[in-house]
């Protein structure tokens, strides 16, 4: 195997990484916020990724540039969700645990039933666009430049995030976090920023659906096998840790590529699935995790 | 944490233990009789698959819900039965009312296997910890050459040994095979009912609604969580067993994809998690409506029995909380006397 083969592949896995970290970060975000595992998150990454794919197909605009758009209506999706269901999901007296996890995930089936009936099974893509087809040379590495302009996108995003953390709005999620009741007695509308944290969550799985469209095909089940990585992703970095879920997202790409490159493509996923079962084992907590 | 802590551990009286034997024997009764005057293929089938899921919903709710170790993996314990039982009888020749027996043992030991480094890890890491173990071994299976991979195991029907019960092969009868899953629910419930008045149902009551509390009482947390998963592991693999030998023809997407560990705890959550009934009438109440809704709506392909099943969901999780068994007149009253 030629060294340049193997850089390749290894910055394949950085690329790709990157955008398992973001749709993770997502998920982690209103975990972390509310103790909620959201298990509608694949089907919320389909949904921006057909948002993208209908926006370009009648606007003719880039992907890049729909990724505002999109992220807008994945925030309103997002507080949407929460008001309509999470904010019920949590007030019950009974398997709180249990009612969210099936909440969402009847969710799940409910988003990818009406993807199903609108947009029917079959795959799409984004054929044409200012990156697709081109590369970037790196002395015999190629960069295909739609997974190098995502890995851009998505480190900003975390970037952005990071600097969402240390406004205002981010030290009262932090306090919500901590003591969800008694941030009411110093003026914190909690439900209000519960729905903001979740719509925060979903718009950074709207930054990431975009870009993705970019060069993945769109089907309606597209978002199961993401979410399942994501679930991955954010338990190895610990629920609730931004940076957690951007250091497990490359170790998950990483993995996945160079179980491909040296054992077998069709058991890449065994191999992440393998490295994160080995981390759990001395880390219960996944690496970052302190919940 | 909640603020009302839950009381799982209630007292049941003797006279409510008794009651709910004999409606379980009534009911035992009344559904063996019930696909007697039935005879299209395709309502008796639908009536096996339910009772089916009745019984893996209540191996599910023994560990999900009396012990409350959410599962999502309990996919590879039904993979593991029917694979083990359906191998065993076309490279050994061994009859599947053993090979059931067997599945059951080998897929009780894979519970134990998989509680082992997981019964460690709390909440949701747990849960996500055994839909991964659930997804490797699915990848596994898939890929695996020996157990046929991809292309699955076929389950011949042999012309020489004809209508028999050793080997649970019935030519186009339904009626046999209503039995048998009638018995393996019964099974079940009854496991369930008696894990309900034991010394182990109330510890394992306790090891759900507060672990550290339970361990300062001297309650021994992990065997207990390894005896929940063991029994629960055993059935489901008995379960998956009879599948095999039911529809004749396994590969992983039918018998270990993720899909059915969700399908699998379903139906108990909606009925109502660590109670008796609610694996029965979640079940009676689902299967059907998704097989329904499915072959009327679903053919079009475009997922309109998807949203009403999602939909179904959402509504049910959202209204009932406790699960449709809380329906149940004579159950409120008891729950208002303790």
């Amino acid at each position: 195997m030629s060294l340049s083969l193997f850089l390749q592949v290894a910055v394949g896995g950085l690329l790709m990484g990157l955008i398992y970290a973001l749709v993770a970060a997502g998920l982690s975000l209103i975990f972390g916020l509310m103790d909620v595992v959201n298990f509608a998150h694949g089907e919320l990454l389909m949904l921006a990724m057909y948002a993208t794919f209908v926006l370009w197909q009648f606007s003719g605009l880039d992907p890049l540039l729909l990724i505002p758009a999109v992220s807008l209506l994945l925030f309103g999706a997002g507080v949407a969700i929460y008001r309509l269901l999470i904010q019920r999901a949590l007030s019950v007296r009974f398997n709180r645990g249990m009612v969210q996890i099936f909440v969402t995930f009847g969710l799940a089936i409910l988003i990818r039933g009406a993807a199903q009936f609108v947009f029917s099974g079959e795959f799409q893509s984004i054929n044409k666009s200012w990156l697709s087809g081109r590369k970037l040379d790196l002395a015999g590495v190629f960069l295909p430049l739609p997974q190098l302009a995502a890995a851009i996108v998505c480190l900003i995003a975390f970037g952005a995030l990071l600097l969402i953390s240390r406004t205002e709005f981010g030290r009262a999620l932090e306090a919500t976090r901590e003591d969800r009741d008694a941030v009411a007695l110093i003026g914190i509308d909690r439900d209000r920023i519960f729905a903001l944290g979740w719509g925060l969550g979903t718009a950074t799985v709207g930054v990431a659906g975009a870009m993705l469209a970019g060069f993945y095909y769109v089907s309606p089940n597209v978002g199961a096998n993401f979410a399942l990585i994501a679930y991955v992703t954010v338990a190895l970095g610990g629920f609730g840790s931004l940076m957690g879920a951007l250091v497990a997202g490359l170790l998950i790409g990483e993995t996945e590529a160079m179980t491909a490159l040296f054992v077998d493509p069709a058991l890449k996923q065994v191999g992440m699935f393998a490295i994160y079962l080995l981390v759990l084992m001395f880390r219960p907590r996944g690496l970052f995790g302190t919940m | 944490m909640e603020a009302v802590p839950a009381r799982s551990a209630q007292t049941a009286s003797p006279a409510r233990r008794r009651r709910e034997l004999v409606t379980g024997a009534v009911l035992l009764v009344l559904l063996a009789l019930l696909p007697l005057p039935i005879h299209d293929t395709y309502t008796r089938n639908l009536i096996i698959i339910t009772i089916l899921f009745a019984g893996l919903a209540q191996a599910w709710n023994i560990l999900g819900g009396y012990c409350g170790q959410i599962s999502l993996g309990h996919s590879l314990y039904f993979g593991v039965g029917a694979y083990v039982s359906a191998l065993l009888l076309t490279r050994a020749g061994v009859p599947p009312v053993f090979g059931m027996l067997a599945g059951g043992a080998v897929a009780g030991a894979a519970a134990l296997l998989v509680g082992w480094p997981c019964f460690r890890l709390s909440g949701h890491y747990y849960a996500i910890a055994t839909v991964v173990v659930g997804e490797i071994f699915y990848l596994l299976f898939l890929n695996w050459d020996f157990i046929g991979g991809a292309t699955g195991v076929n389950i011949p029907y042999k012309r020489a040994l004809g209508e028999s019960w050793l080997w649970m092969q019935f030519r186009t009868d339904k009626l046999p095979f209503h039995m048998i899953v009638l018995g393996f629910a019964a099974l079940a419930w009854l496991v369930a009912w008696l894990i309900e008045g034991s010394r182990w149902g109330y510890v394992w009551r306790a090891v759900k609604d507060d672990p550290i509390a339970a361990r300062s009482l001297a309650v021994r947390v992990f065997p207990s969580k390894m005896a929940a998963a063991a029994i629960s592991g055993f059935l489901t693999g008995m379960g998956g067993a009879i599948y095999a030998q039911y529809v004749g023809y396994i590969d992983p997407d039918s018998v270990m994809s993720g899909q059915l560990s969700i399908l699998i705890p379903l139906p108990a959550v909606l009925g109502g998690v660590g109670t008796l009934w609610g694996p029965v009438i979640g079940a009676a109440v689902l299967i059907p409506l998704s097989e329904v809704s499915r072959s009327y709506l679903g053919g079009s392909g475009r997922g309109v029995d998807l949203m009403i099943y999602g939909g179904l969901i959402v509504l049910v999780a959202l209204l009932r909380p406790q699960g449709l068994a809380s329906l149940l007149a004579w159950r409120r009253r008891d729950a208002r006397a303790a």
